[in-house]
């Protein structure tokens, strides 16, 4: 049996490039990662580093259109999602794959009801009838925790807190019972109590429905500890990837050594000097040649400013894969990768 | 609660102020209304004995006293013109039509603008939202008689598709009726359906850039029915006020209509009494005309509870 | 590789010029074919005019692209140069050679309803009293900016400065205010307008205020909503604190503030006032026959005229047409920079 068939996400060198006034952007700029059932992926980045373009692409939310090229595959349950016709697309928005967005105030419609947001995707995927979509619904917001779910269906969007309205958006997202969610930064337009819930939330829906889940957010610690692996995002260009725990613990690539390194911590000594990165992202009309992170790195060479490094597996000893693009990856005995 | 009273606070000094302004303004009118009604030529006493009569010796607001007391119970006056009828049964007999007309050409201006705004907005940018939004530019740019008086020429006397003058009262014959109003309603339509298709048309597109838009679409939900569905409803807010601005408006602005194709309307009935110096009927339907407008607008307020549940409630 | 690019833009360039070209020589022969023909019914004729007359349009603008390289606003460019080419031949009309206007015991040996003939004496023909329809449509245009433009200037100075004084003090004065706009605005105004004439002799100074009339309640009610918005922010109480009194805080800080979409509503305006003064002397009540404007030769056409001589009604109705046109364009322009909230009313 052919292994890529049990990945529910696979996605092969994509490429997204807008076309703007002022010239070609490549926001996405070859990404390849895959998931299987039940695993949990973390995309982390700063902003601008491609991480919701990546998310919107897979998905097949931004599509090929006069001012968007995609190149690369993304496989969602084996179908490639950019050589379908959009009318075949959209059967998968929902059933197969769900997005939940970063800001509930605006992600749902205020003039409609709670309620009606899940009912309309159950009778539109499911066909179900109107009372039996009433009752899923309930059940749906039963599963994300919102109590009494009954006088909620009927509320309106302005009625509820924003934690609640998140909540809603989840129930929104399961309610066919898709195999994979892409959550975009589903917790920082929150509360940080409530970011700690609703993220627990997922974790405990994806564990029990065995979903596939990609958690993309800048925040380093929403990622941690909740996530199984991660991609470490710079400038439209995946620079690390491993087993969450190994990149946290030891980060391979400059930039996420420098990222994990500029987080305040509670136990550090008062008036630590707060370690920044230097510099700012590149101008992705123009993207450096080489190494994009190169400009900032502490450790850049000449060679790095000239070739751009390939993400690859690295021989760090370890029998899990671990890919990272450095010619000079931090591994314990520095040596130059070839 | 208190809003609404306070409104309707607002509403009746705005009306106050009209009638006393039309009133007022009247009075400024050349000539002797005595003069105007028996004509020239009598002895002078029987000019003084009229106005003695009609109570035009009497004080300003007397008068305007006398006027607005008869007016809220429904007695408008006498028109001063052969034949001399009542002031209010006029106004019943010519208020109907331009509210018909007005209605008309409302629901014409309405039906078209709606699909070819929800077009435009879908395709934003591309070859057909240009040319439609610089067809509705030009027409906006077309008078009104300008416009009756050219489809006149190419409608009625051209192709002779439809009469040119003359009205059947709906309660007589609608067929008729309509086929006489159709060609002034769509004169009346041409410059509501640009005005309309531009704001839902704007606001479509800003509607439609909304994040619950593409949470939607997320969904898995078709574009048609994310328009009608999702995107229509928010969008018509404005909309709203202004078909609300245009009816009010429009009862009045029928004028120029009503003139070009000689429908017995408020306004050609206003612009008749006004060269006359019919002074109680141009009062009476001035007031009217007033009238109708703020009422309109105070619902299209009261509406926007209906259409926008957050203004449902009063804010916390 | 940058010479494919470059390569590539100038056949893009050619095609573009070429295909320009064609439209524009297809557009102007369907346009002159639409004009000149007697062999139509007017609404074909009008079809085939107004299809060539695009495809001239589209045609300059993409021999435009192809020559600059850059696109222009083509309609914008040509909306100024109509408006400006109209107000200094309006301000030049008196010294200019034009036919005879309002005069009638001069044309009694004129051809009269003559169509129009570009290259004679009579370029846009003459109307049934022999007078020329061209001067006449010069005259009116004199007449009808004249008007707008004093109703505008007045509408905007007193209603600006009743809608910041009201935005600024607020409280009782701004009720009264309200009420009053409200009851201009509850009154039609074309009904306003006819009520007025009755009263009032229709000279040009008269006609302008009446306008004027019109356009202070908008102004009001625009002059206000901005100085509310204004005057909370913090450069207008930095100046109450420093001394300045109420008068100086509102010619000072908010005017010169307030001025930008005010002015940009008074372009807009102009159009509408020039269909306000043209629509009452349509209707008999405006400025009178003999003296031209726009509204009142379209009237000439009433009656059975503008069958047989199309001419009296689509002269004046093109000038109303495009300088209404151009306005509006303005305007919105002008709204676009510099008042984006009423931009999209």
């Amino acid at each position: 049996m052919n292994e890529r068939d049990d990945l529910v996400l696979d996605v092969r060198d994509v490429r997204t490039t807008f076309l703007t006034p002022r010239g070609p952007v490549r926001a996405v700029d070859g990404v390849s990662m895959s998931l299987r059932a039940g695993e949990t992926l973390g995309i982390v980045g700063e902003s601008g580093s491609g991480k919701s373009v990546l998310g919107r692409t897979v998905m097949g939310l931004v599509s090929n259109s006069p001012t968007t090229t995609i190149t690369g595959e993304c496989r969602i349950a084996g179908l490639d999602v950019h050589a379908l016709k959009p009318k075949d697309r959209r059967k998968l928005w929902g059933p197969e794959v769900a997005m939940v967005f970063q800001d509930p105030m605006t992600s749902l419609n205020p003039v409609k009801r709670v309620g009606t947001h899940l009912t309309e995707a159950l009778r539109l995927h499911l066909g179900v009838s109107r009372k039996e979509a009433d009752e899923r619904a309930v059940d749906l917001l039963r599963q994300v925790f919102i109590p009494e779910p009954v006088r909620r269906m009927k509320q309106y969007p302005h009625e509820l807190s924003g934690g609640m309205r998140q909540r809603v958006v989840i129930a929104m997202a399961l309610a066919c019972d898709p195999k994979l969610l892409i959550a975009d930064e589903p917790t920082t337009a929150l509360d940080v109590t409530v970011q700690k819930q609703i993220l627990d939330l997922l974790a405990t829906l994806a564990a029990d429905r065995n979903m596939a889940t990609i958690l993309i957010s800048h925040d380093l610690g929403a990622v941690e500890g909740r996530t199984d692996r991660v991609a470490v995002m710079y400038a439209g260009r995946t620079v690390e990837t491993s087993q969450t725990s190994r990149v946290f613990n030891a980060p391979v690539h400059p930039y996420a050594e420098a990222l994990l390194a500029s987080i305040p911590r509670i136990d550090d000594a008062p008036h630590t000097v707060l370690r920044a990165i230097d510099g700012s992202p590149p101008n992705m009309l123009n993207p450096p040649e080489g190494c994009r992170f190169a400009p900032r790195c502490r450790f850049a060479v000449d060679r790095c400013h000239q070739e751009s490094p390939e993400l690859r597996e690295l021989a760090d000893g370890t029998a899990d894969t671990h890919l990272g693009a450095c010619h000079f990856p931090l591994l314990p005995a520095r040596q130059e990768v070839s | 609660m208190r809003r609404i009273s306070l409104r309707i606070g607002e509403l009746i000094a705005v009306l106050f102020v009209v009638s006393f302004g039309v009133f007022a303004m009247v009075t400024l009118m050349p000539g002797d209304p005595a003069v105007a009604i028996l004509g020239e030529g009598h002895p002078p006493q029987d000019y003084e004995n009229l106005r003695q009569e009609l109570g035009l010796n009497d004080g300003l607001l007397h008068r305007y006293w006398d006027w607005l007391s008869g007016a809220v119970t429904g007695d408008l006056g006498t028109s001063l013109v052969p034949p001399q009828t009542d002031v209010t049964e006029r106004i019943l007999g010519a208020l109907p039509v331009s509210v018909e007309l007005a209605v008309l050409g409302l629901v014409i201006a309405l039906v078209l603008a709606i699909p070819l705004a929800m077009w435009s907005a879908a395709h934003a940018g591309g070859a057909i939202d240009r040319m439609i939004s610089a067809t509705m530019f030009a027409t906006l740019s077309v008078p009104s008689f300008l416009a009756g008086l050219l489809l006149i020429m190419i409608f009625a006397n051209g192709l002779g598709w439809f009469p040119r003058a003359q009205w059947v009262r709906i309660s007589e014959d609608i067929p008729g009726n309509l086929h006489h109003a159709l060609l002034p309603a769509i004169v009346i339509a041409m410059m509501e359906l640009a005005l309309f298709t531009r704001i839902l048309r704007n606001d479509l597109i800003v509607t439609l850039n909304e994040d619950y838009i593409l949470a939607a679409r997320a969904k898995g939900m078709p574009p048609w029915r994310i328009m009608v569905t999702d995107a229509l409803r928010p969008s018509s807010f404005s909309l709203v006020t202004l078909m609300g601005i245009s009816l009010g408006r429009l009862i009045g602005s029928t004028v120029i209509v009503e003139y070009l194709f000689a429908l017995p309307g408020m306004g050609s009935m206003i612009v008749t009494s006004a060269n006359q110096g019919d002074y109680p009927l141009v009062q009476g339907a001035v007031l009217i005309v007033a009238l109708v407008y703020v009422v309109v607008n105070a619902g299209i307020d009261l509406s926007y509870g209906y259409l926008d549940p957050r203004t449902r409630r009063v804010h916390a | 590789m940058p010479s494919d690019k470059f390569r590539a833009d100038r056949a893009k360039r050619t095609r573009t010029l070429t295909l320009g070209a064609v439209m524009l020589v297809a557009g102007a022969v369907l346009a002159g074919f639409g004009w000149s023909t007697p062999s139509l019914v007017l609404a074909g004729k009008a079809v085939l005019f107004l299809v060539g007359l695009t495809l001239v349009f589209q045609g300059v603008s993409r021999l435009v692209i192809g020559i600059r390289g850059k696109r222009i606003d083509l309609l914008f460019t040509l909306a100024v140069i109509w408006l400006i080419g109209l107000i200094t031949v309006a301000v030049l009309a008196p010294v200019l050679p034009l036919g005879e206007h309002n005069d009638v015991a001069k044309t009694l040996l004129e051809p009269t309803n003559m169509s129009p003939q570009l290259l004679t004496d009579h370029p846009l023909g003459t109307n049934n009293q022999g007078l020329d329809m061209l001067s006449r449509s010069i005259h009116g245009a004199r007449t009808s900016l004249a008007i707008s433009l004093l109703a505008v200037t007045i509408g905007t100075v007193v209603g600006g400065c009743i809608g910041v004084i009201a935005g600024y003090y607020r409280k009782g004065v701004d009720s009264v205010v309200g009420i009053f706009t409200n009851a201009l605005l509850a009154v039609p105004p074309l009904i306003l307008l006819i009520a007025l004439s009755t009263f009032l002799e229709p000279s040009l100074r008269n006609m302008a205020l009446a306008l004027s009339l019109l356009t202070i309640p908008s102004m009001v009610r625009l002059a206000r909503a901005n100085t509310i918005a204004f005057a909370q922010r913090e450069f207008v109480m930095a100046a109450r604190l420093m001394g300045a009194t109420r008068l100086r805080v509102m010619a000072r800080e908010l005017v010169p503030n307030v001025i930008l979409p005010v002015f940009s509503m008074a372009v807009v305006m102009i159009s509408a006032l020039i269909v306000a003064e043209a629509s009452l002397s349509f209707l008999g009540l405006g400025i009178q026959q003999p003296d031209p404007t726009w509204g009142n030769m379209v009237a000439e056409g009433e009656g059975g005229a503008m069958e047989d001589f199309p001419h009296i009604v689509l002269v004046p109705g093109a000038f109303l047409f495009l300088t209404v046109f151009a306005f509006n364009l303005l305007g919105e322009k002008a709204q676009q920079r510099w008042d984006t909230r009423s931009a999209k009313l």
